[in-house]
């Protein structure tokens, strides 16, 4: 293969492997721009590829070619519901939040496990036969380079995730609720002192964060996998986490993390079939994401700070 | 009611709701909770071969919950546990293929790699946190994830390229004839004392050595210990290497005991984050853990039989330990509940 005939390879499938992630790791930096740490974003994206799935095969006859599309919504209500139970434990029962997290991890699995095997009697469901339409986009995909790279060939959900991207930086910076936000994830005393209501600002950022982590979990299960099993999500919601911190808790970073992440996941699934990829393990592309995380933590890539309130309960009264 | 009464109530009231929950679970989906309980309980205790099993299961459990409790003492988080006992799985495995050495040495020589192992594992989040002062729960879930990888590609690398390791030599093996003997043919190992000798091990390093006491000290207030003069980063290092330490030797069990070889794995195992239920529930003591680890050993093994005796799905058990967790982190609303019950009781 060229080396453009590579990117032309790589690229799509980069973004394809991304949009998950972007979905997720916007949904994080919503609740941890509130304060509220969320290690469950695993948990909640299992619970949304799950009831995606199953509604994409219960109601495939019904929705015709808009399934996939409505059960991304079904799922982004589920995951929104599931997390309240991590926004009541780590909000109002001032629950250890990591905790918490780790325990709507466990308990999404068990749950989407469970029901599979009470529905179907065995342990994966049956694969969907409406997933995600590829795209070509008319008129931009005959753009010379540009066009086969970003607009042949492209799922719908990942044009909607950049579209979330860029929404989600609008919301957290440009309007009186994003200001909220992160005023209630950074200093929740003087916000409260303003009359924010802490508790509340909280609460929905958390169910934000579900809904999107849920999106997420859908769409990686109606573009990628195709049906629903014990190993359908395996680390995707930690990495989008990973996502998160990367982008330094901030939408478009995220985004960018996340891309960066799909590539590497991309070049670790092809790389044998690239010439001058193929000595390279692709051990070292597996770990790369997290690897780097890690670099970037300790400071070696620019200084990550988490908001200053993240993880802790906020109780009035108390200083 | 004293603090000491309500701080033993918050667990046992947690796996009572875990417990009630899940029978309302599994009301809901038409099953009988009933027969699904004796069927857990006869899965722990109907014969030898099951009490066996049921132990066997219950030995990587107390490592793990350990290595999270150990942790803990010293105010870190541990998540990597899972990690670390993976490499500590792969490095067992590895010794115990490539020596030829007796027994005596071997298998100590085995479980010590294990404990490097892990304790290297624990050494980088460990050094981060000290040295750039970055959270340990990120870095040790990234670890997770590097140790799945990498002791996966180690597997290809040194079985020549299949998906599994060679058996691992007698001379390694912690199966005993007597022990199968006993449990009717059960893969029961010693590791059970390797695991409870390790649950004194850490009850003396904490109780009756100084370092136990500056690691608990920095657990509870690092500016207070480094005023009175303690080294803070020096403690969060050393917590995190013996915590990863114990984690590793949690894999020794697996490669030494239950399996003798190691498989390339598809995923986590799950031991080393069900050890951070073990911890919480145990109250982060070494009496506690093995309580813990029991519980949920039993729970974990005694599921099997589920499927088969009551026609359940082997995943309730899961949603019960996730609720257990879920209620013990949320102990603030069951004490505030608990005292309100006292005060009214006391206003009669």
């Amino acid at each position: 293969m060229t080396f453009l005939e590579v990117l032309y390879f790589i690229v799509p499938m980069m973004i394809a492997y991304a949009a998950p992630l972007i979905f997720t790791a916007i949904g994080g930096v919503f609740s941890e721009r509130s304060g509220v740490v969320n290690i469950g974003l695993e948990g909640l994206m299992v619970m949304g590829a799950f009831s995606g799935i199953l509604f994409n095969l219960s109601f495939a006859s019904t929705f015709g070619a808009w399934t996939p599309w409505v059960s991304i919504l079904v799922a982004m209500i589920v995951s929104g519901l599931f997390s309240i139970l991590h926004a009541v434990a780590s909000i109002s029962f001032r629950a250890d939040q990591v905790v918490s997290g780790v325990a709507i991890n466990m308990l999404g699995i068990a749950i989407a496990l469970f029901l599979v095997k009470m529905i179907f009697g065995k342990g994966q469901t049956e694969f969907i036969e409406r997933s995600i339409p590829v795209l070509n986009i008319p008129i931009l995909k005959d753009i010379p380079f540009l066009g086969p790279l970003l607009f042949k060939g492209i799922y719908g959900s990942s044009i909607l995730a950049i579209g979330v991207a860029i929404l989600a930086w609008f919301i957290i910076y440009k309007t009186p609720f994003g200001l909220r936000l992160r005023a209630v994830g950074e200093h929740p005393m003087a916000a409260d002192t303003m009359g924010i209501n802490v508790t509340k600002i909280r609460y929905i950022a958390v169910i934000i964060s579900g809904g999107l982590a849920g999106i997420g979990g859908a769409v990686y299960a109606q573009t990628m996998a195709g049906d629903f099993g014990h190993a359908t999500i395996n680390g995707q919601g930690f990495m989008a986490l990973a996502a998160m911190i990367f982008g330094k808790w901030h939408p478009i970073g995220a985004m960018g993390a996340a891309l960066f992440f799909g590539f590497a996941q991309a070049l670790a699934i092809s790389s044998s079939g690239i010439d001058f990829m193929k000595n390279v393990p692709a051990v070292y592309l597996h770990i790369l994401p997290y690897v780097l995380t890690i670099l970037a933590l300790a400071g070696f890539i620019g200084r990550a700070n988490a908001p200053k309130a993240n993880g802790q309960p906020y109780i009035k009264g108390n200083r | 009611m004293s603090n000491r009464v309500i701080n033993l109530l918050v667990p046992i009231i947690s796996i009572i709701l875990g417990l009630l929950v899940g029978a309302v679970v599994m009301l809901f989906s038409g099953y009988n909770p009933i027969n699904g309980y004796i069927a857990l309980w006869n899965g722990v205790f109907e014969d030898s071969y099951a009490i066996g099993e049921t132990i066997r299961q219950i030995s990587p459990y107390i490592l793990a919950g350990l290595a999270v409790a150990f942790a803990f003492r010293t105010g870190l988080f541990n998540i990597g546990v899972e990690g670390q006992l993976i490499v500590g799985w792969f490095a067992a495995a590895y010794v115990g293929v490539t020596f030829e050495l007796p027994a005596i040495i071997h298998i100590p020589f085995a479980l010590l790699a294990a404990a490097a192992a892990g304790a290297l594992w624990g050494l980088v989040p460990g050094l981060l946190k000290a040295k750039f002062g970055v959270h340990e729960v990120i870095v040790t879930i990234m670890m997770n994830y590097i140790a799945l990888h990498s002791v996966n590609a180690l597997i290809k690398t040194v079985s020549g390229g299949n998906y599994k390791t060679d058996p691992i030599k007698e001379t390694a093996s912690l199966r005993s004839e007597f022990l199968a003997n006993l449990t009717d043919f059960s893969t029961l190992h010693y590791g059970i004392l390797v695991a409870l000798a390790m649950v004194v091990v850490m009850w003396f390093i904490l109780e009756k050595t100084k370092t136990g006491f500056e690691l608990k000290s920095v657990g509870f207030n690092d500016h207070a210990s480094q005023y009175a003069g303690m080294n803070v980063n020096k403690n969060i290092v050393l917590s995190m290497v013996i915590s990863g330490a114990f984690a590793g030797l949690g894999g020794a069990m697996e490669a030494l005991g239950t399996f003798g070889y190691m498989a390339t794995l598809a995923g986590f195992t799950g031991i080393g984050f069900d050890g951070i239920a073990v911890a919480l529930l145990g109250a982060n003591t070494p009496l506690g853990v093995i309580f813990g680890a029991s519980l949920f050993g039993s729970l974990k093994y005694g599921a099997g039989n589920m499927p088969n005796a009551a026609g359940i799905p082997i995943e309730i058990v899961s949603i019960v330990i996730a609720l257990i967790i879920f209620f013990v982190a949320s102990g603030y609303i069951i004490r505030v509940g608990l005292q309100r019950m006292n005060k009214k009781k006391g206003a009669k």
